[in-house]
Parts: C-alpha cells; structure tokens; sequence
C-alpha cells in the first residue's frame, strides 16, 4: 500500500465517522467536548453555522451519525448492548440549555448588494439558504402556502415530539435577519416568478403529494380515509382535532410513526399499523418503532391491503392478505401470499402513509427546465443548479423525499451557487473546506482533550408521564437529558476527530504503542495489498469501509499501518512514545458556506 | 508511563483461548517503566506466551529482585503469585518455592544489575541445581533506576550517554549460563516478539532451568550511538543462529524446509521445538560448540540470538534430590509422620 496522504482533507474527516456520515459535516466531537465543558452556547453556535436547526433537529433528526458512530463499533464483545453515543439527543441539550443567543447571532446588513432572490417554500432548504445569503447583503423573499414558515418541521412533525416554540425560536433567527416572508400565498406559475426579475430562484417545495392507494372501496369511503402528510399538516393547523376511536395506519415509514401516534392521541383507542414488509425491513427508524410500540401501539408486519369494507358510504374496516417475504438470487424481495385465508380488521378510519412524489404542477413544462424520467428536475449533482442557469433546487424537491438535514445540506451548496452565480464566478469551483489540525500535547500526560475512556452505556432520554402525554397531542414526550446525563453521556464521545497523527522518521521501532494500545489498531510490519495486509495486522482489519493508516520510511523497511477502525483515540500510544513520533492532534473541519470568509479574510474559529 | 489505567475496553474480534480468556486477561497494572522501555515489550510477550498456551494464570508464579526489570512482574499476568525478593535473591528464593510446590510454573523476571553485579553467585547456583524454572534476564546494560551507570553486562569500550566508554570486561550471561549447567539457553532482543514470544513458550515446555537473555533497550540512559544496546545496534548486529517454531501436541509436520535446515526437538511435554536454521553450521545441542561460536561473534561485535542450546535430556532439582512427586507442602501429617512402627523400622536399617 502506499503511504496515507493525510494532507488530504477527506482522510481525517471519514475518521470523523459522526462528521462524515452527516450531511451538513457538522464537526461533533467539538460541539459534545463543548457541552462536556457546559459551554451549552457554543454548543449551540457550532451547530447553528453547520445545520441552522440544532433545536429541531435535536429532536427531530435521521441521525444518520449514529449508526456511523464509532462508538457503537468498540462497545461490540464489550458491553451488553453496544450503542453509538446519543449524539441528536445532546445536540438538544446545548439547544435547552444555551441561554440568549441573540448577541451571537449575525448582525443585520443594512448596505444591501441590490441582488434579489427569491424562495419557493418555507422549509428547512429555503431558510438556510436564506440564512446564509442575507448576510451577505442579499434581499430573499420566501413563499410559502402555509401561513408560517417551517414547512414539513411545522406541518408534518407532531407537536409532541417537536413543540411550536422550537420551531419559531429558529425559524425566527433566520426571519429575524431581515427575510421576507410571504406566507399564505401558493406560487402557482414558475413563469411569473420569472417574470417578477429576481436575480435568483431557489426552489424548496418539498415533496408534497402523499401517495394513494387504490383499492377496492377506497372511492365508496373517501370520508374515512386520508392522506397521511395532508392529515398531519390538518392536525399541526387545528383544522382536525379527533379522529375515530379505531384507527388503522397503513405504512411502513415515519410518517406512519406519526400518524398513529397523532391518532393515538386525538381519540384514537384501538390504533395500529399494518405493514406489507416485514417489521425489520420497515423504512421507519428504530427509534421511532420503538416508541410507537411504547405507546401500546401493535405493529402488524406482512399484510397486503386488499380492500377497503364499507356500509351505507361509510368506512367498516379493511381486508388483508398474508404474505411472507422472499428473496431471488439477486436479493431482490417479493411478498409472496402464504395461502391463508384474507383477514379483516375493523375500523373507523385509515391513514394511508405509503410514501410521498414530488409533484410540480406549477411549474409550466414549456418554461425551458427539465426533468427526468422519474419527474424530478434535471440538476447538476453538486451544484444544485438547474436546466435554467437561475434556477436551483434543493431538500426534498431537487432529489424526492429525504430529510430535514439533508435539506439543509443542500441550502448551504445551493446558496455557495447562488452567490458563485450572482459574481460572475464557476460554478464548478467549490470552495475547500476550512481546516486545521493543531497538537493537543501540554505536557507528558496531559492532553486538552479529556482521553479517559469512559465504560458508560448509553443514556435513555427521560419520557413524560404516558397517561399525561397520551391525552394531549401538544405535550412534548421527550424531556431531554439533564445536564448530568447529558455529562455522563459526553463521556461516551472518542473525541475521534483528536487524531493520531504518526511520523515515521522520529519512530524508533520500540513497539511501545502496540503493546499499549488496547484495541490492537497498530502494526509494524512488512508492506502488502491492502487486502492481504488486512489480514496480518496485530487484530485483523474486518471493516473494509474504514481506511488503514500506512505509513513508510521506517529504519527496518517495515510499515507502520494503523487499522483506525476502533480506536479508542485516548492517545496512549501518544503517550508511550518516547520520541514523539504520535501526536494526538485536532482535526477541525468546518464546511464552506457562502458567507463572507470566502471573500475577506476571516479565521471564525480556529482548532486551538 | 502513563497516569491512565489502559482502558478495558478490547478488539470485537479478541480470541479466547481455550480456557476462555483473552490475552488482555494476562496483562498486570499499567507499567510506570518509561515511555519506550524495552521491558514492557518483554512484558507484552510474556503475555503473549502464556495466553497462547493456555496457562492458568493462579498456577504461575513471578519471582523478581530489584530494579526497572524486577518491577514488571507487577505488569503482567495480573491474576499470578508474585513475589518481589531482596535485591539478587530472586535465585534463592526461586528454589525454595520451586521445592516446596514443584507443582507451578517459576518465572523469574531479573535484570543485569541485579543478575550480574549484587546476584551473581545467585545466579550461576541457580543454573547449577537445575532448578525447573524460566529465569528471564531484562538485559540493558546499565543501572537505570540510578540514573544509567554501566553494569557488569556493559560492553567494554561501549559508550555511556555522556560519551565515556565502559573499560571493564563485561559478563556474558548466556555464557556464564551456559558454563554453569542450564540446559535450555537463549538470547533474544524486546525488539523481535516474533523470535521472543515462541523462546518463552520453548522456556516454558522446558524441564530443567531455561535462561533467556533478553537484550532490551533503555531509552533514557542506553539508546545512543556508541552503545551496544541501542534498538539501532541490535537491530545491526543481531546474528540469529535459528528461529523458533511451537509445535503442540502430536505433530503434523507439513511444511516443506529444504532438506538440514530445520530440526525438531521434542520436550518433555509433548511439544515440538522446531528450529530453523539461520546459521547453517549451528548446532543448538552441542554445548561446547555453542560456546566457542557465542564468544566468536561476541569478538566480532555481535549479538547472537536465538536458541543457543538445549538439553533434552535434561533433568531438574527434584529429580536430582529423588523427591516425591506429590509437591511437599501438599504431603499432609499421614505422609510426614508414618508413625513409630515406621521409625523403628528406619533405626533399624541405620543400626
């Protein structure tokens, strides 16, 4: 194998497993050693620049960091339950704990550019694009058909696990910084924003059509039977406010979640959900299964809807077919009849919560912008840029439904385009991220990063009262950690982005850091394939996704290669060295946006 | 060093052995040698060594004397006997619990001042009586808790840290092993676990008194040009004569080795020592042969490692005192006091 090019960005940020995985790149080891530290506002500020919605999301989130977690790697063969650190839940903890924030908050630009662009839909896309581009003297307005902004944070996620004060807390930030909002007002022809001559059109409608399922009754009962998004959107406004007494989801999805939590609490006694997959291959996240089910709520895995069942136009129940999975050569599955008899449950009413389309009825097919096969617009991947130089895409309507944080990943690159774009500059150029990687050394043992490693698993969130939250759908069920969970759980953090940085010409080859190091990471021995070498290491290198760390030029002609896949990185063998040829070092890496350092000179935060 | 205790957490695929432990189960406390030291990778292979043969850790025993070397029977097998002797005495007390309890693994863990200079008689008795045991000798060559003088293992003509050469002649411990009656003799360096590891399994098979010296670098005081025990000149001038092979239990001897260049030596236990030469006219069981090639090269400024000799006939302390097989402190009053019949049958056959 070569030698690793650690000058190259990419290397350290996928050790950074949180950061890597996340779609903002949001640095977290930093923002969970700042809450370590009780510096809850700084927390809140790390997060705020990199995904604008630490609040919302840290209730609210994918999470994709966690299943990437190299925490929930090292716990295996070691704890009970191996679990990543509760990385969503402390990102809450600096949003409940942070204080006024508003001094810290960037200031209103009053010298405007003369540069307007416009924002089709409230959601998480629009506002950080606007976030990020009315600092820089741009004038955004947003539309949206609802009456506030916030899109699917505000109409589909329920009150309860997200209260109305978080939302227009950061919703507000944004607004606050001199955005015009045009709410009520449903933008029905991409023409005639066109024509209004904005320099800039950013499209964030989301995707807003709930697929239907056509089946037998499914016209005869329409009065029953709902569209699971439209539904929750109705109960987030107070249009609905009681549902039947026995309700039955359809869907596999977090809109399904929540539907039939929702249900469970305006009336809804007997709810369930009825899945065609089975319960593992749900698309819901695990969590939220999990607190569907705490909720007394049965999750029936592995029935087909065949038919809705209705008397006098009004809704009984649905009929089901049984079917298990089956899985061709190929992997691919199909849901094949187990031969019982159809089964029937009765009901009062069904939400159907089978999936979400992009739907651009608005958008005339004659204005010049293209779209795929699929009916998505036509876009350059990186730039979100569309078929009509001006125009750009992001969130669930550049790419079909996905998350608010992916949303917010693409408001960053579309609003970099925006600004490339309104200067004249390419749109090919993306800026580099800002880097550093400074030494964490302050004497022979002592580091400025905690690197004690702690044996804790992990924390639960505290619930409210079941029979308090079950009876209102405003009564948020998460409490939040307090601040000495959300310590203890700190201490589950690697602190993976202090990295171990070696230098072979110091090495002496005393083999001090192997004996040490106990999760076995470090080798010295003779250069291979990388295939091959995986297998010779001091414990075999099984995860082919995490890189090794080679490293020549060594007195014996060997290599040091360094298997970063569970390192503990509590820089023990930093600390056996006895020439400094390990260096625990931090590696601070914030995404480029479009604000202002990209053309002045300014260093925001440095590593130190 | 380190103020940390190692964290216990350990690799998802760690093996078991087939006692069910890990290796991390052999380890001790956290060594407070200096960052570097050549003992704790001595340590690690200890460790390495008794995990692969699945040695109960409460049926060993870690005798040590005084030094940086003596300290670091506190650094592995944790869950062991260990005793911390009286500067040079180790060898003593050794064969004292060797006599009462044949029934232990003896490890005994000493350095070159404490084996050279204050134990050096200690140390050649030891050899003499055969005492059944694998006395590991951490050989830096100089005082290091007393901030780096020379020791008796120093070359001469070597240089110190300030730059002043050694004129005294040094002793060779293998040889004076060697010359003493050890029947298993070897010398590695804390560098190479890969030769290291399966000479202490060898030791371990071994029935009769094993020595290995252990060339092992200190970092603070010895690890500069101008001395003979740096990593750098080790590493220049290691002359192996052969390397090891642990074969357990019945062999199926497969691999090919072309024809002289490899032998077996079966132990006492069962086990196969396989050696494959790397000096061609070595012969690891001719002990005068031995000698004259450890003091050739020694003249030529290098360090011979590898088996230097073994025995495998040999015989231990207890075979040679004709003493029961039941280790003494297991012989209970029925054993120790026959009764009168029993003495007046003994009076007798002396009258």
């Amino acid at each position: 194998m070569h030698t690793t090019d650690i000058k190259n960005p990419d290397y350290f940020h996928k050790v950074v497993d949180c950061q890597w995985a996340c779609p903002a790149h949001t640095p977290v080891p930093e923002y969970i050693r700042m809450i370590a530290a009780g510096r809850y506002a700084d927390a809140y500020m790390v997060n705020w620049y990199s995904n604008v919605f630490p609040g919302i999301l840290g209730r609210t989130c994918d999470r994709p960091c966690e299943p990437a977690c190299r925490r929930g790697r090292v716990e295996e063969d070691n704890l009970e339950k191996p679990e990543p650190v509760a990385i969503c839940r402390l990102k809450r903890v600096a949003a409940d704990h942070k204080g006024d924030i508003s001094a810290r908050l960037p200031k209103i630009e009053t010298v405007k550019n003369g540069k307007r662009i416009a924002c089709i839909g409230g959601g998480p896309a629009s506002l950080t694009v606007a976030r990020d581009l009315v600092p820089l003297g741009y004038q955004l307005t947003i539309f949206d058909q609802d009456p506030k902004a916030g899109g699917f944070m505000r109409t589909q996620v329920p009150r309860f696990r997200l209260p109305e004060e978080v939302i227009d807390e950061e919703v507000g930030y944004i607004l606050d910084l001199d955005v015009e909002f045009i709410g009520g007002r449903r933008i029905d022809s991409l023409k005639a924003i066109l024509a209004e001559g904005y320099d800039a059109v950013f499209i964030g409608c989301g995707a807003p059509r709930g697929r239907d399922l056509e089946i037998p009754g499914r016209q005869e009962a329409a009065g029953q039977i709902h569209i699971g998004i439209d539904w929750l959107s109705s109960v987030s406004f107070g249009h609905i406010e009681k549902v039947g007494k026995r309700v039955i989801v359809l869907g596999g999805g977090n809109t399904a979640m929540d539907c039939c939590r929702s249900a469970r609490r305006l009336g809804g006694d007997d709810v369930k959900v009825i899945v065609r997959s089975g319960f593992e291959e749900m698309k819901a996240s695990p969590w939220e299964k999990e607190d569907a089910q705490h909720e007394g709520i049965p999750i029936i895995n592995c029935h087909v809807p065949k038919s809705f069942t209705h008397e006098n136009g009004k809704l009984t129940g649905m009929m089901f077919e049984k079917v298990h999975a089956k899985y061709d050569d190929n992997g691919r599955r199909t849901l094949v009849p187990t031969g019982e008899p159809d089964i029937f449950f009765g009901c009062d009413e069904v939400l159907i919560a089978v999936g979400q389309e992009n739907s651009f009825p608005w958008i005339e097919r004659d204005v010049g912008l293209e779209f795929d096969k699929w009916g998505l617009p036509v876009l350059n991947e990186t730039s979100l840029q569309s078929t009509i130089p001006q125009v750009f895409f992001g969130g669930d309507a550049a790419f079909g439904p996905k998350n608010i944080i992916w949303a917010v990943a693409h408001g960053h690159e579309a609003a970099i385009s925006i600004d490339q774009f309104l200067n004249g500059e390419s749109l090919d150029t993306r800026p580099a991220p800002h880097l550093n990687l400074i030494s964490q050394k302050m004497g022979i043992h002592e580091w400025s990063y905690d690197n004690d490693i702690s044996n804790e698993s992990r924390n639960i969130v505290p619930w409210a009262a079941a029979e308090k939250t079950l009876k209102s759908i405003k009564i948020e069920v998460e409490l939040g950690f307090d601040a000495q969970t959300a310590l203890k759980e700190t201490q589950r953090c690697l602190n993976c982005d202090v990295q171990t940085v070696f230098k072979a010409p110091l090495c002496i080859e005393c083999d001090g850091c192997v004996d040490i190091c106990p999760m076995d990471c470090i080798t010295f021995t003779e250069n291979g394939e990388e295939a091959e070498l995986r297998t010779r290491l001091t414990a075999p290198a099984l995860v082919a996704s995490q890189d090794l760390y080679v490293a020549d030029g060594l007195r014996t002609g060997r290599v040091m290669v360094k298997d970063e896949d569970v390192c503990l990185h509590c820089g023990l063998c930093a600390e056996r060295c006895p020439t400094g040829a390990w260096d625990m070092q931090k590696f601070l890496l914030d995404m480029a946006h479009a604000e202002p350092a990209r053309r002045l000179t300014n260093s925001r935060r440095n590593a130190a | 060093m380190t103020y940390l205790a190692k964290p216990r957490l350990h690799h998802p695929s760690l093996p078991h052995n087939a006692l069910g432990y890990t290796r991390r189960d052999y380890e001790g406390r956290i060594s407070t040698l200096c960052a570097g030291c050549g003992h704790d990778s001595i340590s690690a292979a200890i460790i390495q060594a008794c995990w692969e043969l699945d040695i109960e850790p409460h049926r060993v025993a870690k005798l040590s004397g005084i030094g940086c070397s003596s300290k670091t029977p506190d650094y592995f097998l944790g869950n062991s006997h260990g005793f911390n002797t009286v500067h040079g005495r180790m060898p003593s007390v050794l064969t004292g619990a060797n006599l009462a309890n044949r029934a232990l693994l003896y490890l005994g863990v000493s350095g070159d001042g404490d084996s050279a200079s204050i134990g050096l008689g200690q140390f050649a008795h030891v050899m003499r009586r055969g005492v059944n045991m694998v006395y590991i000798l951490e050989n830096n060559g100089v005082y290091g808790l007393t901030k780096g003088q020379f020791s008796a293992t120093a070359d001469k003509g070597s240089a110190s840290k300030k730059g002043v050469a050694n004129a005294d002649s040094p002793i060779d411990t293998a040889s004076l092993a060697l010359l003493m009656g050890a029947t298993f003799v070897a010398r590695s360096f804390s560098g190479d676990k890969g030769q290291l590891v399966p000479m202490i399994k060898a030791a371990i098979g071994h029935q009769g008194a094993a020595f290995i010296d252990v060339v092992s670098p200190c970092l603070a005081f010895n690890n500069h040009p101008g001395s003979t025990k740096s990593y750098d000149y080790v590493r220049d001038h290691n002359e192996a004569v052969n390397f090891l092979d642990i074969i357990e239990g019945r062999p199926e001897i497969t691999t090919d080795y072309a024809a002289g260049t490899s032998v077996d030596v079966v132990q006492h236990d069962g086990t196969i020592i396989r050696l494959r030469k790397a000096a061609a006219d070595y012969d690891a069981t001719d002990k005068v042969s031995a000698m004259n090639y450890i003091q050739k090269h020694h003249a030529l400024g290098e360090v011979v490692t590898g088996l230097l000799y073994i025995d495998n006939q040999s015989t231990d302390i207890h075979a040679n005192l004709n003493t029961v097989a039941t280790p003494l402190n297991a012989l209970t009053e029925k054993e120790l006091c026959p009764g009168s019949a029993a003495l007046a049958k003994l009076n007798a056959s002396l009258r």
